[in-house]
């Protein structure tokens, strides 16, 4: 296994961070799946399948929590009984986790913990593009930030060695450009044993009043402490490239800003901010002094240039500092080479000729895959519901039923977000509400809102669009599957008696395959007074190709077809193409799925022998 | 043919530092990523600094896939617009998407078969004709078109269609790379049964280019 391999190897930013936590002998790791984060405990879960399948003893316990919320809970447990805890989300996963953040930091761990929050600037696969910096601040926990998968495995294993002084959890934040981004490691020595835990209790652990009284202090005197750490910290250094310019930069901006002094020959000194909470105000202060003008190179928001303003202001120094708002730079999507390549040349005078991206080309954007199941319950809900029906989505693949032909998606926040605000819109509307939500974003943070709506007798159709798999995120197991990350079996939910059992009175289960049993039930659920759920099951048609079964070819009767173009522009398979006048179907994408038979009305798709 | 032998076998580098650059782009499902994984390991093989990047989940689902692979004197992920080297695209209009990363005197080296995006065939927008792709890439920089498709098919299976465009590419010498660093890489990288399967792909791919010059 490469991971698992001695020297030099390219790794991705997210597979540097899981060796950096196999070198820093981890014992438990928790995860929510969420891009860019995902593959950082997909190499962990397969590395423990590996060990399996080899006889070894997995070092560690990994988990793929139900939320970011419960992840991050368990591992607080594991921190605080003395074994080292990772825990990895997407930026908007730490929002969920929040909650528990925001006092973990007051009772703090005995034994190392990372937290990673994988932000994505530019929206590449997420609904917002927070600045997750912001987290260190708001729950005063240390932070380190990689600009490069090197980094991102060297800082991984120092954040444990932080944590543990600290007692505090240690945040390791990237983004979609660290985590995606494939660079040389030079690997450390793995440290793999496996560790039993023990509860020391103290009492200070219950953060009643009287208790979290107690600790917020405790917490503000160990952010003096860290400051001292990110003082001398390796990981904040200078380059010093001469002249009296300055350029203060973390993360992706490094990058561009470091290649910008090869490229455009600039004469300056950059600091680089690998700690970004607590700042290193002392090392900011000098470089401050040495600098006449200084300009700031981050993405999203002005969090390194308020703090060097601050700095400034307070110890009056005379230094011009340019940031948010200067060039290029702005506040929102990620930057790249050419926004700072501009920006650094208007701010040093030099003439640079920024070249524009000027061609205007078709969209390829993602679509549901040949043989999806979702196109199946798209398809059929359109046919049944009123034309001004209401459709809250969620967060996965079906978001897609966006774009059209379908359109199945009019309002979408959050994970869960599809059932909580379908409450909303039953009340709000006389229009009927037809709910979307996945079956792993459903035990997220779909049940406490299908609680809600049943409570209060609200009515609308929640859809559970039910495949068996975290699909989006590449295909994760959840609580509906009857094996875990690890390998190993567990419980699997089963979905109906769940709903069932919470109170639903109408719930039907369908195979999306089977159009017109679809309709029927969609029908039904639309005519019931209340809030009724339809399970449309049916597994990922990835998966089904991971099993590598004998599928059905289907063409069409050429003869047969009167080009009325349904299963074109309406049911929308990607596996149909125009052929001149003629629609065929692509036998290389085609899965077999048969559900264009039933929705051609002159019989013209037939199988191929 | 004869300029480009021309400018191939004169390459020069800024500042002396070795610093090359190439955009790879396909649709989803193609084996792009694969590609540049192979050539970025490569890379190593032979101890050239790597950077490299990709854009995973919502374009596994049939969307753009767009890689960089750099080496050399790098630090950005993202390639500078006309600064690559070459676009190694696996399809035509994939190619023309990501043409101003491509410097003047670089090299486009695309696929000729068109995969027609789904909102195309539900009758929003259209895929230009491909006459109108070539001369829009010959009018920024050099292109090199094959049928990698049917190479593929030759070398025994249209999944090959991403090491065929490896070979193609290898023949360009763009890279300074051996080939035995590659063989090796795709050694390592495919299960057992399909080694064989890729490096005849390889093969017929670079056989396709030399041909040409």
């Amino acid at each position: 296994m490469n991971l698992l391999g001695k020297g030099k190897k390219v790794l991705l930013g997210n597979e540097a961070i899981a060796r950096g936590a196999l070198e820093a002998d981890i014992d438990v790791a928790t995860t929510y799946p969420g891009t860019p984060s995902s593959e950082i405990a997909d190499t962990l879960s397969a590395v423990a399948v590996y060990l399996k399948k080899k006889n070894e003893e997995v070092p560690f316990y990994f988990q793929y929590s139900v939320n970011e919320k419960v992840a991050l809970e368990f591992a607080s447990a594991s921190a605080n009984c003395g074994l080292r805890a990772l825990t990895c989300m997407k930026h908007v996963g730490v929002n969920v986790a929040s909650d528990a953040l925001m006092t973990y930091a007051y009772v703090g761990c005995t034994e190392g913990h990372v937290i990673v929050t994988a932000d994505d600037p530019s929206c590449h696969s997420s609904q917002n593009e927070q600045d997750n910096r912001m987290y260190a601040k708001f729950a005063y926990l240390p932070m380190l930030e990689p600009s490069n998968p090197q980094e991102a495995k060297d800082m991984t294993v120092e954040a444990f060695e932080i944590s543990e002084k600290l007692q505090l959890p240690m945040i390791l934040r990237t983004t979609t450009r660290i985590s995606h981004v494939r660079g040389v490691v030079e690997l450390g020595e793995l440290k793999m044993s496996r560790k039993t835990g023990k509860f020391e209790k103290n009492g200070m652990r219950v953060t009643v009043p009287d208790v979290a009284r107690k600790l917020h202090p405790v917490l503000i005197e160990k952010m003096n402490e860290a400051k001292k750490i990110s003082n001398k910290s390796k990981f904040n250094f200078i380059e010093d490239f001469g002249g009296d310019y300055g350029i203060i930069t973390s993360g992706a901006g490094y990058n561009y800003a470091r290649e910008a002094v090869d490229d455009l020959n600039l004469k300056c000194k950059i600091l680089k901010i690998g700690m970004s909470y607590p700042l290193p105000d002392e090392k900011i202060l000098n470089f401050l002094k040495n600098c006449n003008k200084i300009i700031v190179v981050e993405e999203l928001e002005p969090f390194l240039e308020e703090h060097a303003k601050i700095i400034a202001e307070e110890n009056g120094i005379d230094v011009e500092i340019y940031g948010k708002g200067f060039g290029e730079l702005k506040r929102y999507y990620e930057y790249d080479p050419d926004i700072v390549y501009s920006s650094l040349a208007k701010f040093f005078g030099i003439e640079w000729k920024k070249k524009e991206k000027e061609i205007n080309i078709s969209p390829r954007p993602p679509v549901l895959c040949p043989g999806c199941p979702h196109r199946a319950t798209y398809y059929a809900v359109k046919q049944v519901a009123p034309e001004d029906t209401i459709y809250p989505t969620d967060i996965g693949c079906y978001t897609l039923g966006l774009l059209p032909p379908y359109k199945t998606a009019d309002f979408l926040l959050c994970m869960g977000s599809s059932i909580g605000s379908a409450c909303g819109f039953s009340y709000a509307t006389e229009q009927k509400v037809v709910a979307f939500i996945g079956d792993s974003t459903f035990y997220h943070a779909g049940l406490p809102a299908l609680v809600n709506g049943i409570h209060h007798n609200h009515d609308f159709v929640a859809v559970i669009l039910d495949n068996s798999t975290t699909a989006m995120t590449g295909h994760q197991p959840h609580p509906g599957n009857d094996i875990d990350g690890m390998g190993n079996p567990a419980i699997s939910m089963n979905m109906e008696n769940v709903v069932r059992g919470l109170g639903v009175k109408h719930v039907e289960v369908v195979d999306p395959r089977n159009i017109e049993e679809t309709k029927e039930a969609i029908k039904r659920a639309l005519e019931y007074k209340g809030l009724s759920v339809v399970i449309s099951k049916a597994p990922c048609i990835l998966l089904k190709r991971k099993m590598k079964k004998e599928r059905v070819l289907y063409k069409i009767n050429q003869e047969k077809c009167k080009k009325c173009k349904i299963c074109i522009a309406k049911f929308s398979c990607p596996a149909f193409y125009f052929d001149n006048e003629n629609i065929k179907i692509n036998s290389a994408l085609c899965t077999g799925c048969g559900v264009c038979v039933q929705i051609c009305p002159f019989g013209a798709i037939e199988v191929e022998n | 043919m004869w300029s480009l032998r021309a400018n191939l076998s004169f390459r020069s580098n800024r500042g002396g530092k070795l610093k090359k650059s190439i955009v790879i782009a396909g649709v989803g499902g193609q084996g792009v990523i694969t590609s540049a994984n192979i050539l970025s390991k490569a890379s190593l093989r032979e101890g050239y600094k790597v950077v490299a990047s990709e854009l995973h989940g919502m374009a596994q689902r049939g969307g753009n896939v767009e890689c960089s692979v750099r080496i050399g004197e790098v630090f950005s992920p993202i390639i500078p617009n006309e600064s690559a080297d070459a676009i190694i695209s696996f399809e035509p209009l994939e190619a023309l998407r990501n043409l101003s990363k491509v410097r003047r005197d670089g090299i486009v080296l695309t696929d000729i078969n068109p995969i027609v995006p789904s909102l195309i065939s539900i009758g929003i927008g259209s895929y230009p004709p491909l006459k109108e792709i070539f001369d829009k890439i010959l009018s920024h920089c050099k292109l090199i078109k094959i049928n990698a498709d049917e190479i593929a098919k030759k070398a025994g299976s249209i999944l090959t269609k991403n090491v065929v465009m490896l070979g193609a590419f290898h023949a360009l010498n763009i890279f300074p790379l051996k080939e035995k660093s590659i063989i090796d890489t795709i050694r390592e990288t495919f299960h057992e049964e399909y080694i064989d399967l890729n490096i005849k792909a390889f093969e017929l791919g670079k056989e396709t280019i030399k041909n040409m010059l």
